[in-house]
């Protein structure tokens, strides 16, 4: 199914490109959990010549932690903290897009050469995931909440999945599970985090804990 | 030029004043409400050209000459669509930036005219249809260099033939749908469309067309409206006709066929007005750049 696969990954690439435009909060949560319904969805298609238990287990379990557990998680921390908003980034909305847009063209630069190596049809799969990977990272960067900064983690957590699948990297499934195991801790971590940050300063502004005096 | 070209092109400069007429019954439907007739838009027309026009003594013959090439404009970027799986008229290697600049000349002179009766207000509009279509314009352009290159033509007509019923289902499949989408924009933010612009709203602070043409009256007016109808048939000749392959079969049929299709984006507008609120002013740019961003992927598609 090349074409399935194609739509597929054009779809991550907007689900990006939405968590980099979007200004709401909630928009870029649930932006994050297409994602990964996206790459659930992606994971049987590609293994659907030789579907077995393990891959459907895999993905119906990342696919259930991170569009499901990890999205109501980082809701419960919203309402706790009163974030709407993520106010005045570091990069604008409107100039995120424009970067956001650079990076897609450095990464189908960077992932054509490796898209020969690997099957035809996963061969955009490989661009994406280094853009979701990209995406990520730059939300991290650019973003003053502590909640989207988190959603930047699942963005490249998403991409390296997606990495994995389109190399069709059989990993055990106990390095697979352990991953998102790996993940799940984290975010949890962060949730509480958070909703500490915001119980101590009634904000979670990032940028201004590096003010912080004794 | 074969006879089924200028039937096309007839058959807008008749049905063009349909599609307002279409939109209003659309969102008055959803409202609840009778609406005006299908055909108000004619008759609004009508009357205009029965009336004559009155000129403020600040301005010169660049607001005399607006309405007059903007419709001129407008009509000659008609020869260049093709509809129903005809070629166009004018169907000539290239012709995609002639359509593309024929837009930018009909705005041009709209915002000339506005600009030329010395009102500060009519100098805001035409700043900011300015601004919003220099935002629009890449994602028009680099949409149609997309379908050029997937469809090696750089004719609009050209690119009918480069498309197949196959490529709906098959690898074109995303290419077409990100342009489509884009195009629609395009489409709502050219002929001043929620959630761009509201064409119900006179004298707000934050429209954009209407406060352009507020002191062109008469015929100069009916000139404009027309051609603002002529703008809509044209972009939706665009959206229907350049991006889903033609169905082959008995020639009027496909015509029928295209005319149907252009009323359903009229539909579409009329149901998107209907659902949405207009964005905030500040807001509307990074849509348009979201346009060009969906354009952009669809090249980068092609060109991988």
């Amino acid at each position: 199914m090349p074409t399935a696969l194609d739509i597929l990954a054009v779809l991550l690439i907007l689900a990006n490109l939405r968590l980099l435009g979007s200004s709401r909060l909630a928009a870029c949560i649930r932006a994050v959990a297409l994602q990964a319904v996206i790459l659930g969805a992606a994971a049987l298609l590609v293994n659907l010549s030789d579907l077995d238990v393990r891959v459907v287990i895999i993905a119906v379990a990342s696919t259930g932690l991170k569009a499901g557990a990890l999205p109501w998680l980082l809701r419960r921390a919203i309402r706790e903290s009163g974030a709407v908003n993520e106010i005045e980034p570091f990069i604008g909305f409107t100039a995120s897009l424009l970067v956001g847009v650079g990076l897609l063209g450095l990464c189908f630069l960077i992932g054509s050469p490796l898209s020969a190596h690997v099957a035809a049809e996963s061969g955009l799969l490989i661009t994406v995931s280094l853009f979701t990977t990209a995406t990520g990272l730059l939300v991290i960067v650019s973003r003053r909440k502590a909640v989207t900064q988190v959603l930047g983690y699942l963005a490249m957590e998403n991409g390296i999945y997606a990495f994995g699948m389109a190399f069709a990297i059989q990993e055990p499934l106990l390095v697979e599970m352990g991953v998102l195991l790996d993940v799940f801790v984290a975010v949890f971590v962060m949730g509480i985090t958070i909703y500490n940050i915001s119980r101590e300063f009634d904000h979670i502004d990032t940028d201004r804990l590096s003010a912080l005096r004794d | 030029m074969p006879i089924a070209a200028i039937i096309q092109v007839l058959l807008a400069l008749l049905l063009a004043p349909l599609l307002p007429g279409v939109i209003n019954r659309v969102k008055a439907f959803f409202a609840g409400r009778c609406g005006p007739p299908l055909l108000q838009p004619y008759y609004d027309i009508l009357k205009l050209l029965r009336k004559g026009a009155v000129y403020s003594r600040t301005t010169s013959w660049v607001f005399r000459a607006g309405p007059v090439l903007g419709l001129a404009a407008a009509m000659v970027s008609l020869t260049v669509l093709p509809l129903g799986g005809t070629p166009a008229a004018l169907a000539f290697h290239g012709d995609l930036l002639l359509f593309a600049y024929l837009l930018g000349l009909m705005r041009f002179v709209t915002m000339t005219a506005a600009l030329d009766t010395g009102s500060a207000f009519e100098g805001m509009g035409a700043s900011r249809e300015a601004w919003f279509a220099m935002l629009a314009e890449p994602a028009l352009l680099l949409g149609l260099a997309a379908m050029a290159v997937h469809t090696g033509s750089l004719s609009l007509s050209g690119m009918l033939d480069g498309l197949a019923l196959a490529d709906i289902r098959g690898p074109g499949a995303p290419l077409l749908l990100l342009v489509a989408v884009a195009f629609t924009i395009v489409l709502l933010t050219e002929n001043a469309r929620i959630p761009v612009d509201d064409p119900n709203t006179h004298l707000e602070l934050t429209m954009i067309h209407e406060v352009m043409v507020l002191d062109h009256g008469g015929v100069d007016f009916g000139f404009i409206q027309y051609a603002a109808c002529l703008k809509l048939w044209a972009l939706a000749a665009l959206l229907t006709g350049v991006l889903l392959p033609p169905p082959g079969g008995w020639p009027p049929a496909n015509m029928a066929l295209g005319v149907a299709l252009i009323l359903a984006v009229a539909v579409m507008v009329g149901v998107i007005e209907s659902v949405m609120a207009r964005l905030k002013l500040v807001r509307v740019p990074q849509l348009l750049v979201a346009a060009s961003v969906l354009s952009a992927l669809a090249l980068a598609l092609v060109l991988r």
